[in-house]
């Protein structure tokens, strides 16, 4: 009996420490995603001022309640715009700078598929 | 004069981001949360300083024409530099309220800094961890904000206030 007493609460010690990973895990990828505004160049993450400090705990407070990465990003857009996340949302005005990378990408692989071909026939004649 | 396809590419992504370079270099990175300007202030619920019992929340503000809500500590230099236009902006115009709320401070220290400049708010809330300054889009200590009865952000004050901005927030409310 008193072995899975024993077993039993290290099986719950256990889950609370994943449990809490999880939750800081989460946290730390939101903080990374949160500029400072006071800051220069530095994220929620890496700053240790007075406003990056207030952000975290806001940021803990909506974790606990419950709330997703995405609901915590919308609040705090709605508060300070959309300059406070690294991330840029998908939108109408942002939609360049989310299709530019893959563009770039296929248009590079075109040119060097063109290039090389040309080299190839060149060689060929 | 045949002209190939990868140099057109070539010559169309130079200009690209040339553009965006040069278009880059004239935008003003000065952040500031004045876009904000138009949106409207939601879901806050302020308890006064000196008592825990008494609180404002979106509803206390739609009976004013106009509410100024203006973050401050005792602490803060240039809280005590706009102390003034916020006196004059009290005594002077019965059409604004003045919220005054109180950012990471001492009840007592906050109490003698109204004490000693005189205390221009309609109501003090309290701010103890900073938590309400995030729901209202704060970063710096002094900020205030210009909200209508409808509680649209009309004007937003980063920084203490000053001649300008006072002659300003008096011919919004006019």
């Amino acid at each position: 009996m008193k072995i899975k007493i024993f077993f039993f609460i290290i099986y719950f010690l256990f889950l609370a420490v994943l449990n809490s990973n999880d939750n800081k895990k989460e946290l730390s990828e939101i903080y990374k995603n949160l500029r400072c505004l006071v800051c220069q160049g530095q994220s929620i993450a890496d700053s240790n001022s007075d406003f990056a400090a207030t952000i975290k705990l806001v940021v803990q407070d909506q974790v606990n309640e419950g709330k997703t990465k995405d609901e915590i990003y919308t609040f705090l857009i709605s508060k300070y715009g959309e300059w406070i996340v690294y991330q840029p949302t998908f939108s109408k005005s942002n939609l360049i700078l989310w299709i530019l990378p893959y563009f770039i990408f296929i248009a590079g692989g075109l040119f060097i598929f063109f290039i090389v071909r040309k080299s190839k026939n060149n060689k060929a004649n | 004069m045949k002209i190939s396809i990868s140099k057109i590419i070539i010559f169309s992504f130079i200009i690209f981001f040339l553009s965006v370079f040069w278009l880059g270099l004239k935008i003003d990175n000065n952040y500031d949360t004045k876009s904000l300007i138009g949106s409207k202030i939601s879901n806050f619920h302020i308890t006064e300083i000196n008592n825990e019992n008494q609180y404002i929340s979106e509803e206390d503000l739609r009976k004013n024409k106009y509410t100024l809500i203006n973050f401050f500590a005792s602490w803060c230099a240039p809280c005590r530099a706009e102390h003034k236009y916020l006196l004059s902006l009290s005594n002077q115009n019965k059409r604004i309220k003045i919220i005054g709320i109180n950012f990471k401070d001492k009840k007592i220290n906050a109490n003698n800094f109204l004490k000693d400049l005189g205390n221009p708010y309609n109501f003090v809330g309290k701010d103890t961890d900073g938590k309400i300054s995030i729901s209202f889009g704060i970063y710096g200590i002094p900020e205030s904000i210009l909200v209508n009865n409808e509680l649209t952000v009309i004007k937003k004050i980063i920084g203490p206030i000053d001649q300008v901005q006072f002659e300003d927030v008096l011919k919004i409310i006019q």
